[in-house]
């Protein structure tokens, strides 16, 4: 089986197919998001005020549960760990410390206004609203905006290695169509030394027997008794033992679910199950189709790729994207005249230009794609041109800044960017939806908390760069460790041990599923599946959307899903390490969750970031919002073999005045 | 030492060209079912190999061919594919990580294989990395390593002001250097005594160049010596097979820095810590 999902243009479908609605509403006001009275600067201070404390003595004899050892997770295990409670701390990989924040690039934004540039955190608050094309909850962000200059504090004193100048002091960046220089990074490494960075502070309470770690185990289900979550079944990876951990409050930051697109930048292992799996317990789903293309990204190679690699959009800081003004030109880029190029961005965008956001950036490529003007195999590429700056700067200080990238791409590709433009192509990057919190993160399963790209967050419908690691790091250092307390403290627990039923019912139940994954035998590999329902979702749920694309995806989804669960082939046995029977699991509830991901996009008729409706946009092709109807977070609740139940939690925007965003 | 390619030796400056036959390759892989089973090399011919793809696609094409004739497929840890997690890592023809200097083996291209070449491929071999499964092994031992002292003791929230203390760039740059390990254990693997002082030493100097990490430098260091013997590590005899295939390049002038602090460690404290 050969499916590339980026190589082949998707076939028109006309809009034949019938308008039902494959949703229910809910009444209106069914969602208590919990925001805080009081002044937008002084809701969180007040929370905090508010939140029940639990007596130091106390501490140690409650067992908290955290599924993830990214920033969020880790973060989340050590700040509670060093308040004294008891931590159960999962990951499928060897290590905690190869979670995918690992793999993070630019940097991590915070207002600390160092460049005396006019930074504030109200300005960081306000860009991260319009940046999320006001499709997000304010009273977060502005926490998010907040926190954000403690997170710095806190990883500069474990240890972190950002960039310094030469007086000594931390040295920042302008990332991501920011107009201030807030971008705190180290090389382009920001990821793993951030990440390095919780590890430590796990290691340490590791060390002293306050976290339990538990790599190579993967979550495969949430269990809640007597209505409240009260722990996970999981499989160990290495010995194919499935049991249950009982505790008395989970936390969830599993990441985002980028590979139901099977091509995306993600890590391999990155999955939906452990929050699809609490979706069908009663953990609401937030905003599903809100999905982040990046703009640059390695294009496709061949149908065996496996994986996309992003390179950190900082190039876009001085490396100019264009393409041929001819259909067809072959020419090497060298030879195209400058008079024949067309630098898109910068056509389009005059004021932001390579700088425009994610989201503009990215449509535009494929915008001059569809049009048959693409680089390289396929035609889906853009130049991505550092020719003027090594003109301008020196080759010298282009390797200062981007060395590792350019090396990084020249392995990749085999070609030489200093010598040859790169070339880009969007590719699926980040996903903004996630299960729905309240403020305080606690989702609609009392004691389940989700924190990090888990949750669908503080980002609306598009994430500011370096926007990610900063809310990771908030939700795990700072306000899951106030909120989970709090949950501890005011709830009465009762007495529940592995022996309870719904504990019995679901080990069960996850045994029964690995058993028959293994005995259907048939004759398509798990990553055959995957691959063809990546080019579903991509072709169709991609960068642009449309009703009949998207109506077409939600007829074929149940067919894959049919066909995997009568054809599907799992080697092995159940019993020790079976690579394919984790991934064939992973795959199994990336086909249910696509169906819901495709149901969002289609009811969201407007385009708002990440989210772009081909009905929804201006004569020049910009994407339209239509506040009117959509001001609202979807959370979608799980409702069997019906069809899912739409919850509307409305927005209102106080502090930032709703408008058009425009970077033109 | 292992001999290795340098990126410029083997890259094109010509832009992309697509007239890339297949290549065919014998592999003899390592196959064990378990961690008490026995092991052994099998050979498979692989017909259908683009010089594109990367390493582990090569094996991930294998691997779908082994799963529809029924075989069960070759386990290998991998996760970011993108050189920055350290999941993957495996020998090739004997070199950890393979030919490509500085390269992970989730990075490595088959354009520095030639068609008919013969590859053979084996798990990281040492005391401390039991295997688990074919390619797959139990990396544990290094995280206890880190669990013994490799952090500085700051409990979240106590935090001064990040631009407090500053840092001179060069040593945060030295720093910096030192924190780019990806705890492959690559440098394990490569050792002839199977001991993990790059490793360490890495981590020793990304905190010891720090002004934060100045007051459990020797403590630090100490304890996670201690833990890298008990976890059965062998000792550093200075070969330097560590750094040749190091990944993030670490250098080998970390290992003398430890020990030298070793050495004023035990001046400082002689009845140890
Ligand atoms: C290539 C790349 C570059 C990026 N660059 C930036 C950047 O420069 N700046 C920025 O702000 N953001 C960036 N992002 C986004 C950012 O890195 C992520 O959104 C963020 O790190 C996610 O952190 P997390 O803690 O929520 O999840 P993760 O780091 O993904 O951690 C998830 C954890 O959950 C565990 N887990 C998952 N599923 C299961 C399961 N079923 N059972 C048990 N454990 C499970 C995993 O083992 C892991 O420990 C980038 C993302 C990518 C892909
Ligand atoms: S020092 Fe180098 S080889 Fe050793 S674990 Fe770190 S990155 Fe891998
Ligand atoms: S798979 Fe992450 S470093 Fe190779």
């Amino acid at each position: 089986m050969a499916i590339d999902s980026t190589t082949v243009a998707p076939p028109r479908i006309a809009p034949t197919m019938p308008r039902t609605r494959p949703f229910t509403e809910a009444p209106p006001d069914t969602l208590d998001s919990k925001i805080p009275e009081g002044p937008i600067d002084r809701k969180w201070e007040l929370r905090q005020f508010e939140y029940k404390l639990v007596n130091p003595a106390n501490k140690r004899r409650f067992k908290i549960i955290v599924v993830g050892s990214g920033l969020a997770g880790g973060a989340a295990a050590a700040a509670l760990a060093e308040l004294g409670f008891n931590v159960d701390c999962f990951c499928y990989q060897d290590s905690p410390r190869r979670a995918h924040s690992i793999a993070a690039q630019g940097g991590i934004n915070a207002a600390k206004n160092y460049r005396n540039d006019g930074d504030s955190v109200f300005r960081l608050f306000y860009d991260t609203v319009k940046g999320g094309d006001f499709r997000a909850r304010e009273a977060n962000v502005y926490r998010l905006a907040e926190l954000s200059t403690n997170i710095i504090d806190q990883c500069v004193a474990q240890g972190v290695p950002f960039a310094r100048e030469y007086g000594g002091l931390l040295d920042t960046r302008s990332f991501g169509g920011a107009q201030v220089s807030r971008t705190f990074y180290a090389r382009g490494q920001t990821g793993q030394q951030l990440l390095v960075g919780v590890y430590q502070s796990m290691c340490r309470q590791i060390g002293h027997g306050r976290i339990r770690m538990n790599p190579r185990t993967e979550m495969l289900d949430v269990v809640v008794a007597d209505g409240r979550a009260r722990g996970i079944v999981t499989r160990d990876m290495l010995t194919g033992e499935i049991r249950s951990h009982v505790g008395d409050v989970v936390v969830m930051a599993t990441g985002g679910y980028s590979n139901v697109f099977y091509l995306s930048t993600n890590a391999k292992g990155c999955n939906v199950t452990a929050t699809w799996r609490a979706h069908k317990r009663g953990a609401f789903f937030g905003n599903p189709c809100y999905t982040q293309i990046h703009p640059t990204c390695i294009p496709v190679s061949g149908d065996y790729q496996s994986k996309l690699t992003l390179m950190s959009e900082s190039l876009r800081n001085d490396g100019r994207v264009w393409v041929p003004k001819t259909r067809g030109d072959k020419r090497s880029p060298a030879e195209i005249p400058e008079s024949e190029r067309d630098y898109f961005l910068e056509r389009r965008y005059p004021s932001y230009g390579n700088l425009a956001p994610r989201d503009i950036a990215s449509r535009a490529a494929k915008a001059v794609c569809d049009e048959e003007l693409g680089v390289g195999p396929g035609g889906l590429g853009v130049y991505l041109d550092f020719s003027d700056a090594m003109r301008r700067l020196g080759v010298a200080s282009i390797r200062e800044r981007y060395g590792n990238l350019f090396d990084m791409y020249q392995r990749i590709t085999g070609e030489n960017p200093y010598e040859v433009p790169m070339r880009i192509y969007p590719a699926v990057h980040y996903t903004m939806g996630g299960l729905w919190v309240d403020y305080n993160l606690e989702s609609t399963i009392p004691g389940l908390f989700v924190g990090g790209e888990a949750n669908f967050s503080d980002h609306g419908a598009n994430r500011l760069g370096a926007s990610a690691l900063m809310q990771g790091l908030a939700d795990g250092y700072f306000v899951l460790p106030a909120s989970v307390t709090d949950y501890l403290g005011r709830t009465k627990l009762d007495a529940v041990d592995e022996n309870h039923p719904a504990f019995m019912d679901v080990e069960r139940e996850a045994e029964h599923r690995v058993r028959r994954l293994l005995e259907i035998d048939g004759r398509r590999t798990v990553d055959s599946f995957h691959r063809e329902l990546g080019k579903l979702m991509w072709d169709y749920c991609g960068m642009a959307r449309n009703r009949a694309g998207l109506e077409h995806a939600l007829s074929q989804i149940p067919a894959i899903r049919e066909e995997f669960w009568r054809n599907v082939k799992v080697p092995g046995s159940a019993g020790d390490l079976n690579q394919s029977a984790e991934q064939a699991n992973r795959v199994a509830d990336y086909l249910e969750f696509a169906e819901l991901m495709v149901t969002d996009a289609l009811h969201r008729e407007e385009s708002c970031g990440g989210h772009f409706r081909e009905e929804s946009q201006s004569e020049d092709g910009e994407a339209l919002r239509d506040d009117e109807r959509f001001a609202y977070v979807a959370a979608w609740q799980y409702n069997g073999d019906g069809v899912p139940i739409l919850h509307k939690e409305p927005l209102t925007f106080d502090n930032v005045h709703l408008a058009t965003r425009s970077y033109k | 030492m292992p001999s290795h390619n340098t990126l410029e030796e083997s890259t094109r400056s010509t832009a992309h060209d697509d007239d890339s036959r297949p290549m065919q390759l014998t592999l003899n892989v390592w196959r064990q079912a378990g961690p008490t089973e026995p092991g052994r090399f099998v050979t498979y011919q692989h017909q259908n190999v683009s010089e594109h793809m990367s390493f582990l696609e090569m094996l991930d094409v294998l691997n779908e061919d082994l799963i529809l004739r029924g075989d069960e497929p070759i386990a290998y840890d991998h996760d970011c594919r993108e050189g920055i997690c350290g999941m993957c890592g495996m020998m090739i023809n004997g070199i950890a990580h393979g030919p490509q200097r500085a390269t992970a083996t989730c990075q490595l291209h088959m354009r520095h294989f030639k068609d008919g070449d013969t590859i053979t491929i084996e798990p990281w071999r040492a005391r401390a990395f039991p295997i688990v499964k074919d390619l797959v092994v139990r990396r544990g031992s290094l995280d206890r390593i880190v669990e013994a002292g490799g952090y500085i003791s700051v409990n979240t929230g106590a935090a001064p002001e990040a631009n407090n203390i500053p840092v001179p760039k060069p040593n945060a740059d030295r720093s910096f250097e030192a924190a780019q390990c990806i705890q492959c254990g690559a440098c394990v693997a490569a050792c002839p005594n199977a001991s993990a002082m790059l490793f360490l030493a890495a981590k020793a100097g990304h905190l010891g160049l720090l002004p934060q990490g100045q007051p459990e430098r020797y403590r630090r260091t100490v304890d996670m010596v201690a833990e890298h013997d008990k976890q059965g590590f062998g000792a550093c005899t200075n070969m330097g097979e560590c750094e040749a295939v190091c990944p993030k390049e670490i250098s080998i002038d970390f290992i003398a820095r430890l020990n030298r602090d070793l050495i004023r460690a035990k001046l400082t404290n002689p009845s140890g810590y």
